[in-house]
Formats: C-alpha cells, structure tokens, sequence
C-alpha cells in the first residue's frame, strides 16, 4: 500500500540528497587552486548525468535487482525493466518502487564524486570518467547488493549499515587510498603549499551538504516515521559535536580555531554518524561525533607522514568516519531507541561487534583492491595523469578550456 | 626628478597617503605587491597542518618628486608607516630620467 506521507518524505529526501553532489563540488573547489576549480567542480557534477544513466540502465538492478547467491543483482530489471509506480514487494513497501530507485540512485551517484578529492588537481578527464563509470559498476553495485540488497550476503551475516558508513563513505575512502598509491603526489607535493583559494566556497559547500545528509540519513529510514526521526536528530547532533571537537583540538593544538576545521569537522562528525544514525540515540550520537573529531582529526595528521597526496583527506575523513561509525554502531546502537535494530555494547550485547568488524574488512578490503585494479587498467588504456606541463597549467584551461575568474 | 618606491604595511597605506597629501604630494601609484625580508613569511593552519607562507602581501607606492622634496617625503612615509616591528617594510630612491604627460605632451617638472 503507497503511503503518500512515506512517498512525499522519499521524494524530497532524494532532492536533498541530490543537492549533495553540487555541495561537494564547492566543498571541494575552495581548497584546490584557483586553476583547477573547474576540474574539480566538473569530477563531481558531470557523475550526476553519467552515474544516473548507468544506474537506470544496469546499477539499479545490478544493486537491488533479484539476488544471485548473495553476490550480485541480476540483470533482470536493467532499464527499469518492471520498476514501476507500485511498490516493490521487498524494498520500502510503502512507497512507489520508482521512488525508491531514484532516491537510491542518489547515493550511487555521490559515492565516486567523493573519492575524486583524493586526486584533485592532477587527472585527466577522461580517465576520470573511465574510473567513475568502472567503478560505479564494480565496487559500488556489489556492495550496495551486498548490504541492502535482499539476499546480500553480509546483510544476512548481520551486517548493519544505516545510511552507507559502509556503502559509501567505507568504499570511497578503501578507493581513495588506492588512488592516492596508484596516482602518487602531485607535483611539487611535501616542497610547495597548496592552499585553499577559496574557503568561503567550501563553507558553503559544507552547509549544502549538511543540508543535503538530512535526507542521506532521515530519508533512509524509508518512511516518514520514527526512524527518520531518530537519524534526522542523530545526523544533526553528530554533525554539530564533530564539529566542535575538530575545532577545539585545533585550537588547543595549534593556538588558532580554523573556519576549515570546522568545517571538516562537522563533515567528519556527519560521515561518521552515517552507518548508525538510525541505531542510536540523541546522547550517543553527540559521543559518536565528539569521537569523529578526533579520530578523523589525528587521521588527517597522519597522512603526511606517510607522505600521502590524499589531497583533501577522503581517506582521513569519509573512509576513517565511515569505519569508525560502524564500529560505533555497535557501542552505541539500543532496540529502545529502534525496536528494529540491536542492541550494542552500552546496551549489554557485544553481538553486533563482529558483524560489523567483518563488514568493515571486506568492504574495505573488497573495495581496495577492485579500485586499484581499475586504476592501474585505466591508466594502461588511457594514462590517468595529466602531463606536468598541463599541471602547472591547471586542469580548468587543460582539460575543460576554461577560467573561474577572469 | 627621482622616483620614491616605498614597501610599506598595508593597513598603514591610509595614514602614510593622507599625511604625503598634507605636505603637498599631488599623486602616487599604489600596487598590492607580495615579498619578504627580515620578517620572513608567515605561517597558515589548514586542517590541522600548519603552512609557511613566504611572501606576504604588502603595499608598494611609486611617488615622483622634486630632488628638494624627496627628503620631506621620506620622513613622512618613515614617520607614518613606522609599527616598531619587524616588517615595516623599505624605501628607495631612482633618479628620473624623463616625465611626460600623456595628455598634453607636456615634460619635466610641469609633467608631474
């Protein structure tokens, strides 16, 4: 039975989470150079076209399609073949099936916008767009099925995973690290400083996206109901406690607050929240973004002692949040809060623990290693570095023939 | 004729005009230059990593003078774009050659 209040909220939450991918654009255009604002504004807008084609196409039914031993979808639903208004028998009952793909679409086409922050500033397009769409093919379809598809396998191990700790932030951070390995520095990395040339574009960038994880994670309870309630307030408080805590560490550490921390914070305190956000309750939420904090906080730091050209910290920040939320899910999660869910430690069960130690391994494991393949595929194809006169140039003028500002 | 450079702090860029217009000063250029020099740069935080900046943004006015003027000129740039501290930046003095007006082909000293 459609419910109109469950389909009007589902509707909306995918226009919020939509609103992500521009958000991320800007988030990550203001700490790139002035010259590269539009190669990286374009690595996260142009999936908004080629991410949704392929998810019409196959990634819907390669994600949610009729289950092959737990593995994958099969390819009986490719082109939305039988996804119509009626609800699915499975998946979000109470709302057209269409609604349901296109809100999930959503996430599909984030999930690679956020690993490009790992390579900003030094991939051809081209090979951009190879990656993406390998990508979205190979790592996410899978472990979207595997995870919320029904018959996943790890979903039927017990793996939990609210809003995508896992399906996105997880598997985007396992193929930022890859991508930070295969593609090695830029030019000038550890010698010159590359400094935000915008911040202003980035804070905005981070309102949309806090604007935009209201419907990431209220909307995946998939109704208009408690549950979306309990992950509405929980992203919020998650957002504002990483938040003060990144800023805080800064500002005992460093003897400055930074508008950037802020920023990274709540952005880390949102990530982190995502796998659990509709486990868990007000004041674990508010715990879950203070540890955020300062986990993604020191996790950044460490980057460049390994020398690591994560440019703008997608492993520090979504792969380290996402993880770290998972685990958490577990610490924190109460059946009094949603009588769905598990009870976690504080709630005197240590059950869920290792589901979600396992989850966390294969995915991250899975999706590490697919992503290099991919990477080291495209690169003998294509090349995936621009050459280092076009470095210097800048992506803007070498690979779109444009200016930000003139 | 010389021309005065003057690397001056740019908040002090006000005091150091209005007083160079009190003592007679007719017209300056200014540019938004950047440099360093005893002071060094100085140092940026962004997520947590702390950045040294070398050239930091500074004030450079071009002044054409009169030889009589040019040591009035001074003591005013000196006396107003003085904190005490390191920085506060550096004049120099070029002769002049030549001076024309674009407007009327007028030289020298009329030119100014």
């Amino acid at each position: 039975m459609i419910n109109g209040a469950d389909t009007a909220f589902i509707l909306a939450a995918a226009g919020l989470v939509l609103l992500m991918t521009p958000g991320l654009a800007l988030f990550y255009a203001g700490m790139v150079r002035s010259k590269n604002v539009l190669g990286t504004i374009m690595q996260s807008f142009v999936l908004i076209s080629l991410v949704s084609l392929e998810w019409v196409y196959v990634g819907y039914t390669m994600s949610f399609g009729p289950d092959i031993s737990g593995i994958i979808g099969d390819l009986s639903w490719a082109g939305l073949r039988g996804v119509t208004n009626a609800p699915s028998a499975i998946y979000a009952t109470t709302i057209p099936q269409s609604v349901f793909m296109i809100y999930q679409c959503m996430f599909a086409v984030i999930t690679p916008a956020l690993i490009a922050g790992a390579f900003a500033e030094r991939v051809r397009f081209p090979a951009f767009v190879m990656f993406s769409l390998l990508w979205a093919l190979l790592v996410y379809n899978p472990v979207c099925h595997w995870i919320w598809g029904s018959g996943g396998w790890l979903a039927k191990l017990g793996v939990l995973d609210f809003a995508g700790g896992l399906v996105v932030h997880a598997t985007c951070g396992a193929a930022a690290l890859a991508a930070v390995l295969v593609i090695g520095p830029r030019k000038g990395h550890g010698q010159t400083n590359f400094m935000p040339h915008n911040l202003p574009m980035t804070m905005l960038g981070t309102g949309l996206l806090w604007f935009g994880w209201f419907g990431f994670n209220g909307g995946s309870a998939l109704a208009a109901n408690e549950v979306a309630a309990t992950a509405f307030v929980a992203t919020h408080l998650a957002g504002m406690s990483g938040m003060a805590m990144w800023t805080l560490m800064e500002w005992i550490k460093l003897g400055k607050p930074t508008t950037l921390g802020a920023a990274s914070g709540a952005i880390a305190g949102l990530a982190t929240i995502t796998p659990a956000a509709g486990f868990v309750g007000p004041n674990g939420a508010i715990v879950i973004g203070f540890i955020a904090g300062v986990v993604c906080y020191i996790a950044v730091n460490l980057k460049s002692r390994f020398k690591f050209d994560d440019s703008l910290d997608v492993v520090g920040i979504h792969g380290v949040g996402g993880v770290t939320g998972t685990i958490l899910l577990a610490v924190f999660a109460s059946k009094a809060v949603n009588p769905a869910g598990v009870d976690g430690l504080l709630a005197g069960s240590s059950a869920q623990l290792w589901p979600q130690m396992l989850g966390v391994g294969v995915v991250c494991l899975y999706a590490f290693v697919v992503s290099w393949i991919i990477l080291k595929v495209t690169d003998k194809i294509m090349g995936l570095r621009i050459s280092e006169e076009a470095e210097h140039q800048g992506l803007d003028y070498t690979e779109h023939s444009e200016t930000a500002y003139n | 004729m010389k021309k005065i450079e003057a690397i001056i702090k740019p908040f002090k860029l006000d005091e150091v005009k209005d007083a160079l217009n009190g003592i007679g000063i007719k017209g300056m250029t200014m540019s938004e230059v950047k440099g360093y020099g005893r002071q060094k740069g100085h140092t940026e935080i962004y997520r947590g990593a702390e950045y040294v900046v070398d050239f930091i943004p500074k004030i450079k006015l071009e002044i054409i003078v009169e030889d009589e003027q040019v040591d009035q000129v001074i003591d005013t740039i000196v006396k107003m774009a003085r904190t005490g501290k390191i920085g506060d930046g550096k004049i120099f003095v070029l002769p002049v050659e030549r001076v024309i007006r674009v407007r009327t082909g007028e030289t020298g000293s009329e030119a100014v």
